[in-house]
């Protein structure tokens, strides 16, 4: 169960508006859903506790900048952009 | 015989011998795509100028022999994967006028080669869902039966390809995304091993799950798609070195497990019938059926609805209205932010968003976040265990063949529910194909081929075989 006081707090670290209605709805989607998720209350504790190392298919690299010849075209992407920056507003 | 009939085997001889070019070709699938699609809505753009003007040139490189088996051939592409230069929305309000600024690296790969790309299919939003209702620009219709859903998220591309609107398609899997449409539209469609398709390009949504994948009319010729899209990318750090080699069949040894629990309840009789059916057909050609139990099989679906929502919740974090799409003002920056998500992203997007964050968050993150990841390793070693001692598994990719344009619409979970047999795939990160095994009436059915990580090969060699018996 979630109630709706949780639903907005969580809205907003999601940075999400919802309006009353999608609250609601939000609401009641999400506790049939979480109430769903008890389900793993049943996997048996003895099987999770058989540790396997997690297969790493990553890669790790040196953090070096490499010229990327689409930076330029990503920025262009950007809805407000001045001189070749990314504009937003001004936060202090 | 008309042209968009053709395998893209048959259309590669066709072009080579000259018997018509491709610019013939295109326009061929370009007059289906204007026939059919008002009807299907499979398409989201279509890219009519730019199609022809490649496929011009691809002519040119046929005329000086400088050419491979997809030089040519037209082919459609999920609108989450970017091509530079066309719109890319992720059927999304948020990403509605937003132009791809690059190509993702398996289009860089399919222009390399010469393919045609006619336009860009459509999806559930951000590639959440399971029928592409969830697209922000209307549903895809089934092309055998329009009152019924195309599945999803690629439900575009499987029907561009099951209704001759493209030669072949891509599509991304993350749950279900590629097997499902491909079932329930009745073409072939492949999850491959994570990692062996590069993801640079493809809009991200569950990160640790997702793959790009083909989709075609036949296992040959999405064999062909996948073996160019394949391979390491150093734009991806997930990507390994894979390059896909071809092998033959032989049923005579071969080992076939039968997940007892993908036979439970909840499975369409018409469903079971079928794909009990094509089970049989390989033990008469001699493969050695063994039924095999994959424990973990009743956690995965809630598993997965933890794991993917989380990373939904990290990866579209990005969508904030500075650096794509949609920017809707606001008072101050926080606010930006807020308006701009609240009025870019649909129903769907915004539920995983709200589920993913909450698992995540202080006080929930061991009841949900680690203990669903404590549940992907379960669900990974049953498939572990399983390949020891069988070489494919064969099981059904849904339980239902393609439901009602409406039928879950109202109820998120009975829609989750469409995944239950395709996500544990993801889970594990083990390649998966579906191709069509017989219709429930006139519904298409998929038969799913499981395998162990990197053995596409021997999933596509067995699939071939079944191809000519079922």
């Amino acid at each position: 169960m979630i109630n709706e006081e949780e639903v907005k707090h969580i809205a907003k670290l999601a940075r999400l508006e919802l309006t009353g209605k999608e609250v609601k709805k939000m609401q009641k989607n999400l506790s049939e859903i979480l109430d769903y998720f008890d389900l793993l209350k049943k996997v048996p504790r003895s099987a999770l506790r058989t540790e396997t190392p997690a297969k790493g298919m990553g890669a790790i690299r040196k953090d070096e900048s490499v010229h990327s010849p689409i930076a330029n075209k990503i920025i262009e992407a950007s809805p407000d952009k001045k001189d070749g920056y990314i504009k937003v507003k001004t936060i202090l | 015989m008309e042209l968009t009939n053709f395998t893209i085997r048959q259309t590669h001889e066709g072009l080579k011998n000259k018997d018509f070019s491709s610019v013939e070709l295109t326009k061929a699938y370009l007059a289906n795509i204007k026939k059919f699609d008002k009807d299907l809505n499979a398409f989201l753009s279509v890219a009519q100028e730019s199609a022809l003007k490649e496929a011009e040139k691809a002519d040119e490189r046929i005329k000086l022999g400088n050419f491979t088996e997809l030089t040519g051939i037209p082919c459609a592409i999920k609108d989450a994967i970017l091509v530079e230069g066309q719109k890319c929305t992720a059927a999304s309000k948020i990403l509605e006028n937003y132009v791809a600024p690059y190509d993702a690296t398996v289009i860089k790969k399919l222009k390399e080669q010469g393919s045609i790309i006619l336009g860009k299919t459509n999806l559930d939003e951000f590639a959440m869902g399971s029928s592409t209702e969830n697209s922000a620009f209307g549903v895809t219709k089934n092309p055998h039966d329009k009152t019924r859903v195309s599945g999803g998220s690629s439900g575009g591309s499987a029907a561009a390809v099951a209704a001759e609107m493209a030669a072949f398609s891509l599509g991304s899997d993350t749950g279900s995304s590629v097997r499902l449409p491909a079932s329930f539209c009745g073409v072939a469609g492949i999850y491959p091993t994570y990692g062996s398709v590069s993801r640079f390009g493809l809009i991200s949504f569950g990160s640790s799950l997702e793959q790009i994948g083909p989709m075609a009319k036949n296992i040959g010729d999405m064999e062909l798609v996948l073996k160019a899209i394949s391979g390491k990318d150093e734009m991806d750090a997930t990507s390994v070195d894979y390059s896909y080699k071809k092998t033959d069949a032989d049923f005579k040894g071969l080992k076939i497990g039968v997940p007892k629990e993908y036979f439970g309840k909840g499975i369409d009789p018409e469903v079971e019938k079928i794909i009990r059916g094509a089970i049989n057909k390989a033990e008469g050609a001699g493969a050695k059926i063994v039924e095999i139990s994959l424990p973990s099989t009743e956690f995965a679906l809630a598993c997965y609805y933890i794991i993917a929502p989380s990373e939904v919740s990290a990866n579209l974090a990005r969508f904030d209205g500075i650096k794509y799409g949609l920017s809707v003002d606001g008072k101050d920056l926080l606010d930006v932010y807020i308006k701009t998500r609240g009025q870019g992203f649909g129903p769907e997007v915004k539920r995983r968003i709200i589920l993913g964050t909450y698992s995540l968050s202080s006080g929930y993150y061991d009841a949900y976040y680690k203990k669903a990841q404590e549940v992907r390793k379960l669900v990974r070693q049953d498939f572990e265990k399983a390949f020891k001692e069988v070489d494919l598994l064969f099981c059904p990719v849904s339980p239902t063949p393609a439901f009602k344009i409406g039928e879950k619409t109202a109820d998120p979970l009975s829609m989750y529910l469409a995944d239950v047999y395709t996500i544990p795939i993801n889970l594990a990160g083990v390649p998966a194909i579906s191709m069509p095994a017989g219709k429930a009436g006139n519904l298409p059915v998929g038969l799913q081929i499981i395998g162990n990580h990197f053995q596409e090969n021997k999933i596509l060699a067995v699939a071939q075989e079944m191809e000519k018996m079922l």
